[in-house]
């Protein structure tokens, strides 16, 4: 067959296959993202059907769904909001910090993958999903609960930690010593700061330079901004991604909301092809003997997810109820998990191992996540009645 | 009253306050101008239990509707200096005599001295209403006037 047409029935069949799952997923209430990934794992690299001619553009079509993922998260927040949730929630974060990338980290020396591989699990295990939470609050109608601010600041702090801890990944797999490292924290600490303060004050200069009142015309700025800006940060070794997360910061207004409206289709398109490459790219094979491993992980950073959680809801006063809500509302692990493990896999400087350690461990959370979120009330009322009735 | 603002990162604003009976009532707006009615849960405060969401036409509507009994109030406070003056809302029912018929047909002021200040009319209210204005069932009437007087214009809004 020529190799146009196989490539076109190839990427056909893919993209309807994808439509078919995420209709599916978003049915019976979890996100499309292990679906995807299952997906994945089903073509490719020792799956079922070997997929082959689309890498050129399903690569590059990849590199643009984590742009744009981050892209959307930057616009999701003004400076404003980042601001006030890091003054809200710095503690709460610390501990999250503290609790949850530590799991990753240990498992990652247990298996003797190194110290690199111990920084990417950290990062996959520390960061939730803000996609999935913000999705099932919202169906679960909790957005006007009190525990939610609690929980949405968490996620802010979190998204902030991402632009500091993603250049010092990208620092470290591309091989860089320590004293480099430092440098290269120091630089992405200093540009997120200094892009903070721009954001806060001149951000509608930025949303100036992209807006137009025509929508072909807005999308190719945009989109070309984003591009250029991912480009240029890949290039000064400060991650695409986080290039891309600074820029939707700067954006703000009704620039951001008509840029999120535009964008978010395509997001959805793009890190839909990110998450089956990422499939692709894994070994169902290697799954078997990391399966204990990615079960360890999902117990422990259950329980810290929950702790971190309810410790935040605590502090702001909130009653058991509410803590338990938030604690198992913060579970989920998606799609920045994936990027993490992405970008590492993709530098060859960690053991393909990671990635489907990986995948495993974001299939399960993305599914634990949104059915514990779903199911604390009802067994948190159940163990508060069998208190009760264990009392008389 | 003590209003709470709490800003909800990448979704909007949450404004509330605590009722006395200890119970959150709240406005949450989202960023593309959405808004929705919470009210929390009785037994779980930090919870909601009813959220529905609100058109900008209908936010206005129920603001009005819970707005009414303030201006009565309003009113009322105004006139607390005269003596013997008191503001009353009374309901035009569905099949009174001036149901679809002006407010200068009524001869109010000139029959009872009582002047009607305002006609709420679903859930708006429609201030100093001039003598064409046309009467509908289920209005409310807002009127000012003496106690004896008003109790006259009840009469009159009930049987002509």
């Amino acid at each position: 067959m020529q190799h146009t047409a196989s490539a076109l029935i190839e990427l056909g069949a893919v993209f309807f296959g994808l439509g078919i799952l995420g209709r599916l997923a978003w049915r019976i209430g979890v996100s499309p993202v292990p679906l995807y990934l299952i997906g994945g794992l089903a073509f490719g690299q020792g799956g079922v059907i070997p997929l082959t001619g689309i890498e050129p553009f399903t690569d590059l079509a990849s590199e643009i769904g984590v742009v744009l993922l981050l892209l959307l998260l930057g616009l999701e927040y003004s400076a404003g909001e980042l601001v006030t949730g890091l003054r809200r929630s710095w503690s709460a974060g610390l501990i999250d910090v503290a609790l949850n990338a530590t799991p990753g980290a240990l498992v990652a020396v247990m298996l003797g993958w190194g110290p690199t591989a111990a920084v990417v699990l950290a990062g996959v295990t520390y960061i939730s999903s803000s996609g999935i939470i913000a999705k099932v609050l919202g169906d679960l109608g909790r957005l006007g609960n009190r525990e939610t601010p609690v929980v949405l600041s968490i996620l802010v702090f979190e998204d902030l930690a991402m632009a500091v801890y993603l250049p010092i990944l990208t620092a470290l797999l591309a091989g860089v010593g320590l004293v480099g490292g430092l440098g290269t924290v120091g630089v992405s600490i200093l540009t997120v700061s200094l892009v903070l303060v721009l954001a806060l004050r001149y951000g509608r200069y930025v949303s100036a330079l992209v807006d137009s009142q025509d929508p072909e015309v807005f999308l190719l700025r945009l989109l070309g901004a984003a591009l250029l800006v991912a480009g240029v940060a890949s290039q000064l070794q400060v991650s695409a991604a986080v290039g891309a997360f600074l820029l939707g910061i700067a954006i703000s207004g009704s620039t951001a909301t008509n840029a999120t409206r535009m964008l978010t289709p395509l997001r959805d398109l793009f890190a839909a092809v990110f998450f089956v490459v990422f499939g692709l790219n894994t070994d169902p094979s290697a799954i078997p003997p990391v399966l204990p491993f990615a079960l360890l992980l999902v117990v422990l950073t259950t329980t810290t997810k929950f702790v971190t959680g309810w410790l935040a809801a605590r502090k702001q006063g909130i009653r058991r109820m509410g803590r338990a809500r938030a604690g198992a509302a913060l579970i989920a692990r998606g799609e920045f998990s994936i990027v993490i493990a992405g970008l590492a896999v993709g530098s060859g400087a960690v053991t393909g191992q990671l990635a489907a350690l990986s995948t495993t461990y974001v299939l399960l959370m993305a599914v634990i996540g949104p059915v514990a979120a779903r199911l604390v009330e009802p067994v948190a009322q159940r163990v508060v009645n069998s208190r009760a009735s264990a009392r008389t | 009253m003590d209003v709470t603002v709490t800003p909800l990162p990448g979704l909007g604003t949450q404004q509330e306050f605590t009722t006395g009976s200890g119970r959150r009532i709240g406005v949450i707006t989202y960023r593309d101008g959405r808004m929705e009615l919470i009210v929390s849960d009785p037994q779980d405060p930090d919870k909601i239990c009813a959220a529905t969401d609100l058109t900008g036409e209908e936010t206005s509507t129920l603001a009005n509707l819970l707005g009414a009994p303030q201006l009565v109030g309003k009113l009322t406070e105004q006139q607390r200096e005269v003596t013997g003056v008191t503001t009353w809302q009374l309901p035009l029912v569905a099949g009174s005599p001036y149901d679809g018929r002006s407010l200068g047909e009524t001869e109010m002021r000139t029959r009872t001295s009582v002047s009607i200040v305002a006609v709420i009319r679903d859930g708006s209210v429609h201030p100093s209403p001039r003598p064409d204005f046309v009467f509908a069932g289920d209005d409310l009437v807002v009127m000012v006037g003496t106690a004896e007087g008003l109790r006259a214009a009840n009469e009159i809004l009930e049987n002509g």
